[in-house]
């Protein structure tokens, strides 16, 4: 008999419901709190020069997000939003993939931009929307992007990266390359028609996609357990035909071979994986949020203990790799120049008056270059009322 | 009366419609126990429950589609999308559903009860994704019906309004306004009639129009005007559909200029359906062309937003310049 619904028949002649939670999940550990290895575990091969990239890209974004938050409060950047918690689940699969393997991600993961070699002055200009911005400050901070180190820009509506990281897979695959795109999302995120969409299409299509998501518990608000019911978010991935992992996202070992197994899958058969991080935001959502209205200071403490960075820091020390003195000197000089370059992003002038209209289109529309040219002559008749661009215009 | 913001109206006018009927229920993402990200929806689980005021997960294509369920069994969702920018995944269940549940059906169901809430516009520098005034997708769909207050009293007596009617309402609310807007707002139950505009203020020489947060921008206009001796006549419309054709006929007919303000892009804004309908209506009484203060035909900026908007200066020069045509 052939099979039009694709789907097994073993035949059964009693009623039985399959449980809703017959599928649970494990969770891939390799790193303990004292920073050495889960008896039974191997740690992944990593080099100290690989190892030592991923521990400095958690610390930079570690002090980069206090300062920032720092900077918000004090009104000198409008917005932010920090990674605290989830540096080594964003730096650890950063690091398991190639550099031109594409980033699609959802907002919280500067850790992978880091990791792929974003400097420190790109971080400030986006931050301050100014010239040297690389999408003309056109966007809230923290919505970062460069098609050097193969970073899709941020877009904040929720989950939209999904289906397009299946699509930007296919393409890889059709054009040869041996490259996958890896797509971050959180959990709240996969609620979204777009997962769903996203998933089934990478699967029925066969692109090769690491879907990635971090389940750091809550969307805003909502915790985990009124956003969803069934055991994380990992077992939806077998729904769909594909193969899942989840892994304690503050062990970034777990979270480097955990990524490197999947790309190798994905590369050799053209088939999408999905891996969850279970971690914690441990900061608010955003500068605009304040947790303290929905979940309790023990609970975050809690989670404080679970400190992914302090684990690894621990396992490189014993590996003689990491210097106690020498690190902490330079986290202390990290400070002083993220300080340094914030006062120097501050002052660069906004993006001029010309982009208002630019990148809309390729070329400006005859319409746009007439409303532009009306804008200037209003600007000239009230210059005091449009300081930012009326000292600068042509 | 009592002195309230705009977002204590809403939660008020939210508060008195759950305790005067049952079938009233709130939802949306972070609804619930945290009364949503501008606590519009402040306390309102703590007197009322968790099945009648709850965080839903994050999908507004759910939180639409869940609505007009609810609503085709005759209760009354008062959903909300976080912010306007994020109302497109909903955009299907909306404009195919929402607006025609009841024409398809031939009346045999319909999801009347039913309002989004949704907070829209921009002034907070938000950029693209947290600035938008999609009014015109909208208003572009038969079935549907959309108010925009520009006050805490508007905003309280336009949402029970909503709440009350036998048509679906998608309600945006000005969120720069939330907490910078506020007034006497009358304690009791009211409602202010959808489809009506007012006539904020009577003058002879030139119809100024807007909705939502730009009355008060189009307010600096006109006292700029009138210091050189234009009077101007200020109408909010309070509802973009239906519009209430009649009161700007009858104030263009009488001042012979209309200028109209939007945040929204100029193309495709709803102020070219305005002028259309207008200058048909008018077009022998006309002085002047009537003309359109926008948003530019770009997406929102953040870093050049205040050169983008909609401003007073933008409005007093389009006020001048149809005075002097």
């Amino acid at each position: 008999m052939t099979n039009p619904n694709n789907a097994t028949i073993s035949t059964v002649h009693t009623a039985e419901f399959t449980s809703g939670h017959a599928l649970q999940i494990p969770t891939l550990r390799i790193l303990q709190d004292d920073g050495t290895i889960y008896p039974g575990a191997v740690a992944p091969e990593l080099d100290k020069e690989t190892a030592l990239k991923m521990y400095h890209s958690m610390s930079f974004i570690r002090v980069l997000d206090e300062r920032m938050l720092a900077a918000q409060r004090q009104g000198r950047i409008s917005f932010y939003m920090q990674c605290l918690g989830e540096e080594a689940a964003t730096v650890g699969s950063a690091a398991a993939l190639d550099d031109k393997d594409m980033i699609m991600a959802q907002y919280r993961e500067q850790g992978a931009l880091r990791y792929r070699g974003f400097s420190l002055e790109q971080f400030m200009n986006q931050l301050f929307s100014n010239e040297k911005d690389l999408g003309k400050g056109r966007q809230m901070p923290v919505h970062y992007g460069s098609k050097d180190i193969y970073y899709m820009t941020i877009s904040s509506p929720l989950g939209t990266q999904i289906p397009q990281a299946a699509g930007y897979a296919y393409a890889q695959k059709l054009r040869g390359l041996s490259n996958v795109t890896i797509c971050y999302f959180g959990e709240g995120a996969a609620s979204e028609g777009d997962f769903h969409a996203g998933l089934n299409m990478a699967a029925v299509h066969k692109a090769p996609v690491l879907f990635f998501c971090r389940n750091n518990g809550y969307a805003i608000s909502t915790p985990a357990n009124e956003q969803f019911k069934g055991d994380g978010i990992a077992c939806r991935a077998v729904g769909y035909g594909m193969k899942a992992i989840r892994v304690d996202g503050a062990d970034i070992l777990a979270v480097y071979q955990a990524t490197k197994m999947a790309r190798e899958y994905a590369l050799e058969t053209n088939e999408p994986v999905l891996l969850e991080s279970i971690a914690y935001r441990l900061g608010a959502h955003s500068s605009s949020d304040d947790p303290s209205g929905y979940r309790s200071k023990e609970e975050e403490e809690q989670w404080r203990k679970n400190d992914p960075i302090s684990r690894f820091r621990l396992w490189l020390l014993a590996k003689g790799w990491l210097d106690d003195e020498a690190d902490k000197a330079q986290i202390e000089a990290l400070r002083a120049e993220i300080l340094d370059a914030l006062k120097v992003a501050e002052k660069v002038a906004k993006p001029g008056i010309e982009h208002l209209i630019s990148d809309v289109y390729a070329e400006p529309i005859p319409e746009l270059e007439r409303q532009l040219a009306e804008l200037k002559a209003h600007i000239r008749k009230y210059p005091d009322a449009y300081p930012i661009t009326s000292g600068r215009m042509s | 009366m009592a002195k309230m913001n705009m977002l204590q109206a809403i939660n008020n006018a939210l508060d008195l419609a759950m305790a005067k009927d049952s079938t009233v229920v709130c939802f949306g993402e972070d609804v619930g126990h945290f009364g949503g990200v501008f606590r519009a929806t402040s306390k309102l689980q703590e007197k009322y429950g968790k099945d009648r005021c709850f965080n839903t997960p994050l999908t507004e294509q759910g939180i639409a589609g869940f609505a007009n369920g609810m609503a085709s069994q005759g209760m009354k969702p008062v959903a909300e999308i976080q912010f306007a920018d994020y109302i497109f995944p909903a955009f299907d269940q909306i404009v195919n559903e929402t607006a025609k549940f009841r024409y398809r059906s031939g009346n045999e169901f319909n999801v009347g009860g039913l309002v989004f809430r949704t907070p829209y516009g921009g002034g907070i520098a938000g950029g693209h994704y947290h600035s938008q005034s999609p009014e015109a997708y909208f208003a572009h769909t038969p079935g549907l019906k959309i108010a925009v207050p520009r006050d805490p009293y508007q905003a309280k007596g336009l949402l029970l309004a909503s709440i009350a009617s036998e048509d679906p309402v998608i309600f945006f609310e000005p969120k720069k306004l939330y907490r910078a807007s506020t007034g006497e707002v009358p304690e009791e139950y009211y409602e202010i009639p959808l489809g009506v505009a007012e006539v904020m203020q009577e003058g002879k020489d030139v119809t100024v129009l807007a909705w939502g947060a730009q009355i008060e921008i189009c307010q600096k206009a006109i006292e700029m005007a009138q210091a050189q001796g234009i009077s101007c006549e200020l109408i909010d419309l309070r509802s973009i559909l239906p519009w209430d054709v009649e009161t700007v006929v009858k104030s263009v007919t009488k001042t012979g200029r209309l200028v109209i303000n939007h945040e929204a892009p100029l193309t495709g804004g709803f102020a070219g359906e305005i002028a259309a309908t207008i200058q048909q209506r008018c077009f022998l009484h006309l002085e002047s062309p009537i003309a359109r203060v926008c948003g530019l035909d770009t997406p929102y900026p953040l870093a050049l937003e205040r050169e983008y908007v909609a401003d007073h200066l933008k409005t007093f020069e389009a006020i001048v310049a149809s005075v002097k045509f």
